[in-house]
């Protein structure tokens, strides 16, 4: 178990990469009960989440789910979210644990629509179902008819007896659910999803199966490919910019730094000499230091060390020989075209 | 877990078997465990100075890198190949078939001040 962000986490059960496989081709379990949630409800609900989020929210129908950004003033990230349309005067936030006290306090600040915005982290817990059996697993648990329900949709319904907001999303590049439910309630629905899984193979993940899983899919990690001083122009997040929406926070500074041209870009890489590429590393093009590693190591679907960097925008093309700082010692590399997995259809 | 009798051990988690004048080197279970799944070995090269306390090589499992820092002083004699191809050896055979090198010992008396398989049972806490 490892402190995150005063959260007690299993980073394994059976073993990482047992785990990260299980998810590819089975099922896995997450407990992702430190996610934070976000309840925004009043008459100008849309108002307030189109203001503080960038994507537009105005496209959500009634239980449909969109991946958002909440930006500075400056253009930088508060967070990465996903917001969940649950009625017309009610919008659900899930977003990360680390931030959400400092995202309800950023929403709060600018909730001049007379909203009311509750801090709900404590009334929910979160188990992600994950894996091409993830709906076989589930379904046996609810009368909800899972099928029908589209990838970023979501239905409220009852699972194992009680009341849990399903939704088709998940931090894996897999297909799967993340079932939103009273903390109270997740030790039996999760001892139930087990059972309803076993004859599937379903395992318990962890954190660490969590971020390999999402890194070979490509998913941004707060605090490593967006953070404070990147935009969502740098980290390749542009489809959640809805500039024409209208005003929002942070649309100023995207606009202008449209225009002024921007000098960075995330973009994945793959070793080709013998080391890893890690968080954090240094990149170095042509001898010189150019970037760094955003997020790195190795794939287990893929049987590759990869990873994702930023480098100046003109260095960040496809198929460019880099050098990672392995421990002082340059590591050759090249960028890649992302994500490099995507689930066969 | 039982460690074997014949091997002394640090609180950074090496094994060191003396035979003569030669260490051979390893990590124990204890380590290979925490590590989790071990995909990459950086060892040193033959004939490279080995020196007490200080880092050696790297054992890197898909979460993250540890640092190898040898538990005695001397010259690399030998390094396991095996570990190249197949560094899950290290999950499976830590105190066996998964030596990572061996060293020429230079100081033999700085093996007094490691610790005897009881006590690196204890210090190393596993269930």
């Amino acid at each position: 178990m490892v402190d995150f962000g005063g959260w007690d986490m299993p980073v394994q059960y059976s073993g990482l990469i047992d785990e990260h496989r299980t998810v590819r081709t089975a099922v896995g379990l997450f407990d992702v009960s430190h996610m934070g949630e976000i309840e925004v409800r009043g008459p100008e609900a849309l108002r307030l989440v189109n203001y503080v989020a960038t994507n537009d929210a105005s496209l959500l129908k009634i239980g449909q789910a969109q991946y958002s950004g909440l930006l500075y003033e400056h253009g930088g990230f508060v967070d990465d979210i996903l917001v969940h349309k649950v009625a017309d005067d009610h919008y659900f936030l899930c977003v990360n644990a680390s931030n959400q006290d400092k995202d309800y306090e950023h929403i709060a600040a600018h909730n001049t629509f007379d909203c009311s915005v509750e801090n709900a982290g404590a009334r929910y817990a979160q188990i992600a179902v994950q894996g091409p059996r993830g709906l076989d697993t589930l379904q046996k648990l609810t009368e909800v008819e899972l099928a029908p329900i589209a990838y970023y949709h979501f239905k409220d319904g009852d699972v194992s007896g009680t009341p849990a907001r399903i939704a088709r999303t998940g931090y894996t590049g897999e297909d799967g659910f993340e079932i939103y439910l009273a903390p109270e309630q997740a030790p039996r629905i999760w001892d139930d999803l087990m059972e309803a899984g076993q004859e599937f193979g379903i395992k318990p993940a962890g954190l660490g199966a969590r971020n390999t899983l999402r890194l070979e899919a490509k998913m941004a990690l707060y605090g490593h490919e967006i953070g404070a001083s990147i935009t969502p122009w740098e980290a390749d997040l542009a489809w959640i910019v809805k500039v024409k929406k209208g005003e929002f926070i942070g649309r100023n500074a995207l606009i202008e730094a449209k225009e002024g041209g921007l000098t960075r870009k995330l973009i994945g890489f793959e070793m080709l000499g013998r080391g890893i590429g890690r968080d954090g590393y240094e990149v170095h093009v042509d001898g010189i230091p150019a970037g760094w590693v955003t997020s790195g190591g190795p794939a287990p679907t893929l049987n590759k060390n990869i990873g994702l960097c930023y480098l100046p925008l003109k260095q960040a093309e496809i198929g460019r020989t880099i050098h990672i700082m392995v421990r002082n010692q340059p590591v050759e590399a090249v960028t890649v075209s992302t994500p490099f997995y995507k689930r066969p259809k | 877990m039982t460690y074997p009798e014949n091997f002394l051990y640090t609180k950074e988690h090496e094994w060191v078997l003396v035979e003569g004048d030669t260490g051979t080197i390893g990590i124990t279970f204890h380590a290979q465990k925490e590590l989790g799944d071990i995909v990459y070995v950086d060892l040193p090269k033959v004939g490279a100075t080995a020196e007490k306390g200080k880092t050696i090589g790297s054992v890197e499992s898909v979460k993250a890198v540890s640092d190898i820092f040898s538990p005695v002083s001397g010259e690399v004699t030998a390094v396991n190949d095996l570990l190249t191809t197949s560094p899950e050896k290290l999950n499976e055979d830590p105190h066996g078939a998964a030596w990572m090198f061996k060293v020429r010992l230079a100081m033999p008396e700085e093996t007094k001040e490691l610790m005897k398989a009881a006590d690196y049972a204890g210090y190393a806490g596993d269930e």
